[in-house]
């Protein structure tokens, strides 16, 4: 499934940042290269959403260390929107509401937004409708939703199932999902896996955030790794995300502290 | 959170885009009001003397009153003797011919997008062109003529006719309304006039371009539309004003009657200079509008987007006197930098199961204040009468404020009044959440905004709905950052 092996998208080297002075990602490191599949596990407030904030560029967050480079360009540099337009795309663990704007007029302006910064045309009306008509069949979406306001009044399942609509429509290089998963009934996430499974082409790539091996067995992952109080400690194949769901996370923080006492 | 309030002030102040002025050699009255200024007005107009009559009346009126002090801003006083009540373009204009029109005239409208030439006219808007204290140009005019419907400036009504101006002026507004009514009917320079006779629909827009030019003057026009019965017009304003660093005044009345079964739809999309970021200079905008549905089945709905103006004060109105008539009143008002705006309307039910729509959609950015106030009132024999209201409020940053004051008298049993507000906050969390998808931060605010208002730019006609969007976007421009 991957893509030139010696080619890599994202390089994450040390990565710190912190919060209101609280220190969340202690020395992230990982290395995604095109094609491939990554998911990221751990428990609840290891610095997972943390994680993919700062690759977006959210504001809040203060990055202490490290580098981030994205197809060689330093991210880290780079604005939020910047960050988007070279094709980082994040699927939000919560998704905002934005009364008054349909999904259409929201997507529009974001496509044309990016066509801009690489200095192409703004896709014309009826291009942009029959575009999005073609994204809506592949991705199964419900007609009803993308005319209403974003995400206002979805169900938490409806969001989840934009988001993934979104990252269809934006063609990104790297997408992140931050438990697009979770709220999602079993035919919806069928749904998502099957919409997300489409878009691989080799080239996308996926860091999965979850905590449920359910997903990965529609999505399957090139690697799991394990994010513990703001590192990876621990990485592997797809089948150690079936070792962490019988056995839960208490071995590996045990060897975690073994290894800090050591 | 300290972070938003950094993005916030980078948005807000980016340049006033009509700011300016027209090198014309202009006829101006001096300084001042005394009963002199209205004579002079009314001699440079060559009134009848019924109108002059009615000017002076209202002037030793005003005399007597002192300015109102109940708003919820802050302004100075102003002086009234420090004002020139009269600036006209030197030039002789014969008002049907353009080709006599000042090119310079045409260029300063050409450049605000109002094309007056033949070949370049929006396409179905008729246009009435106000410079200063005339009427510049009204295009379209024969056309509709062929139809029976009048619309020219004011000046020409009182000469043309004078019937019609005798029997509606001051009857929807009379000058013992209020201070600034008191004043717009002794000095009111020009302003439009149209009528719609019975049962014709107007085939097209009407639109009225107020433009403030000369410096120190006051711009106080005066509207009056009639819409016989069965008859439907749509009319829009549209306003701006070069950038200077005094405050000038725009006092203007406009009057909308409807009789029976007729219906008026009036916009304002409003951009008169709002001052620099410092609020320095800028208009005061302290206009009176009020219609009435005097006959059965009758409508009038405002829909009004206030951008500009130092100080916005303004409650467009409507009387509902005849039994099953409709008022309606959609609002968009953005304040930004040391702007501020106290507006909303007043809707009177008398007549029997008349209904009114509120809806107000006020924005606060900068350090600008933005109120709504409002009256529902129904009368006594005003039997089933009923009321929506709803007033939502968008803060852009925390340094701004947003205020509501709906006062309700209810003096019949069977009314129903409903009335819902919201305040909401550009958040931080929506803002991120565009720039993720690639928008801007500037491009983000736009497209909330206008999320925001939908329900009330869906009103405007289809050619300004447009305009108004990019209006809101500039206004905000500079508001976060
Ligand atoms: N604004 C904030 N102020 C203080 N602490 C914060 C803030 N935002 C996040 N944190 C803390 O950072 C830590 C990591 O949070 P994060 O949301 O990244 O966890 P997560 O791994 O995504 O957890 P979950 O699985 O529950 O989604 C948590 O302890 C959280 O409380
Ligand atoms: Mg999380």
């Amino acid at each position: 499934m991957s893509g030139d092996k010696n080619k890599v998208m994202l390089e994450i080297k040390d990565l710190k940042a912190e919060i209101e002075g609280k220190k969340i990602l202690n020395g992230i490191n990982l290395v995604v290269k095109p094609g491939e599949v990554h998911a990221i596990m751990g428990p609840n407030g290891a610095g997972k959403s943390t994680l993919s904030s700062v690759l977006a560029g959210r504001a809040d967050y203060v990055v202490t260390g490290g580098e981030v480079s994205f197809n060689g360009k330093d991210l880290l540099e780079m604005s939020p929107e910047d960050r988007a337009r070279e094709g980082v795309f994040l699927a939000f663990q919560y998704p905002v509401e934005i009364p008054g704007v349909s999904t259409t007029n929201f997507l529009k302006t974001a496509i044309n937004e990016k066509r801009k910064y690489l200095g192409q045309e703004p896709m014309e009306a009826t291009a942009f409708l029959k575009f999005m008509r073609e994204k809506m069949e592949l991705m199964e979406m419900d007609k009803a939703l993308t005319s209403r306001s974003l995400n206002e009044g979805f169900s938490g399942g409806e969001k989840k199932r934009n988001e993934v609509f979104q990252m269809a429509m934006l063609e990104p290089k790297l997408t992140i999902m931050d438990e697009t998963d979770s709220g999602l009934d079993i035919d919806a996430l069928r749904l998502v896996s099957a919409g997300v499974n489409k878009l691989k082409d080799g080239e996308r790539s996926f860091v999965v955030i979850t905590h449920y091996q359910r997903l990965l067995d529609y999505i399957v992952p090139d690697f799991v790794h394990v994010l513990y109080k703001g590192r990876i400690v621990k990485s592997g194949d797809a089948s150690l995300a079936k070792e962490l769901e019988v056995k839960g996370y208490d071995w590996i923080k045990t060897e975690v502290e073994q290894e800090a006492n050591a | 959170m300290a972070e938003e309030v950094d993005i916030i002030d980078q948005v807000v102040g980016q340049e006033y885009k009509y700011g300016f002025t027209t090198d014309i050699e202009m006829e101006t009255a001096p300084k001042g009001l005394t009963e002199d200024t209205i004579r002079f007005i009314s001699a440079k107009k060559n009134e009848p003397e019924w109108m002059l009559e009615y000017r002076l009346k209202a002037f030793k009126y005003w005399q007597g009153l002192t300015a109102p002090n109940w708003q919820n801003f802050n302004y100075p006083s102003v002086d009234y003797q420090d004002i020139i009540y009269y600036a006209a373009p030197k030039e002789k204009i014969k008002l049907d011919s353009l080709d006599q029109v000042d090119p310079e005239l045409l260029k300063t409208f050409e450049k605000l997008g109002i094309s007056l030439s033949e070949q370049k006219r929006l396409t179905g808007v008729a246009v009435d062109a106000v410079f200063d204290s005339v009427s510049i140009a009204t295009t379209f005019k024969d056309q509709l003529k062929e139809k029976g419907i009048i619309f020219c400036s004011m000046s020409e009504a009182v000469h043309d006719h004078p019937d019609l101006v005798k029997k509606y002026l001051s009857s929807v507004v009379p000058y013992t309304d209020n201070f600034f009514a008191a004043l717009n009917a002794a000095v009111f320079s020009d302003g439009s006039f149209v009528y719609i006779p019975k049962g014709v629909r107007c085939p097209m827009e009407l639109s009225t371009y107020f433009r403030i030019n000369a410096e120190n003057t006051g711009q106080f026009e005066r509207t009056l539309i009639i819409a016989d019965e069965g008859s439907y017009v749509s009319y829009l304003e549209g306003c701006t004003a070069p950038m200077r660093d005094e405050n000038q005044l725009h006092a203007a009345v406009v009057e909308l009657i409807a009789l029976e079964n007729a219906e008026i739809k009036y916009s304002t999309v409003q951009n008169w200079y709002p001052g620099d970021k410092n609020g320095k200079g800028g208009i005061y905008n302290f206009v009176t509008k009020r219609g009435i549905c005097m006959g059965d089945n009758s409508k009038i709905s405002w829909t009004q987007v206030e951008t500009g103006s130092a100080i916005t004060w303004k409650y467009p109105s409507c009387i509902l006197k005849g039994d099953n008539s409709v008022g309606e009143f959609f609002s968009v008002a953005v304040t930004n930098n040391m702007q501020q705006a106290d507006t909303g309307t007043k809707m009177i039910h008398i007549g029997k199961n008349t209904k009114s729509r509120i809806v107000s959609k006020g924005i606060s950015a900068g350090k600008s204040h933005n109120t709504y106030r409002g009256l529902v009132k129904v009368n006594k024999k005003a039997d089933k009468a009923r009321n929506y209201t709803q007033c939502d409020s968008m803060l852009i940053g925390d340094r701004s404020g947003a205020h509501t004051f709906p006062y309700i008298e209810i003096n019949n049993k069977s009314a129903m009044v409903e009335h819902e507000a919201s305040t909401s906050k550009i958040g931080e969390d929506q803002i991120f959440y565009c720039n993720q998808r690639g928008i801007g931060t500037e491009e983000a605010i736009s497209l909330i905004v206008n999320g925001f208002c939908r329900e009330v730019l869906n009103q405007l006609p289809m050619e300004f709905a447009v305009e108004a969007q990019k209006l809101l976007a500039v206004s905000l421009e500079g508001s976060v950052g």
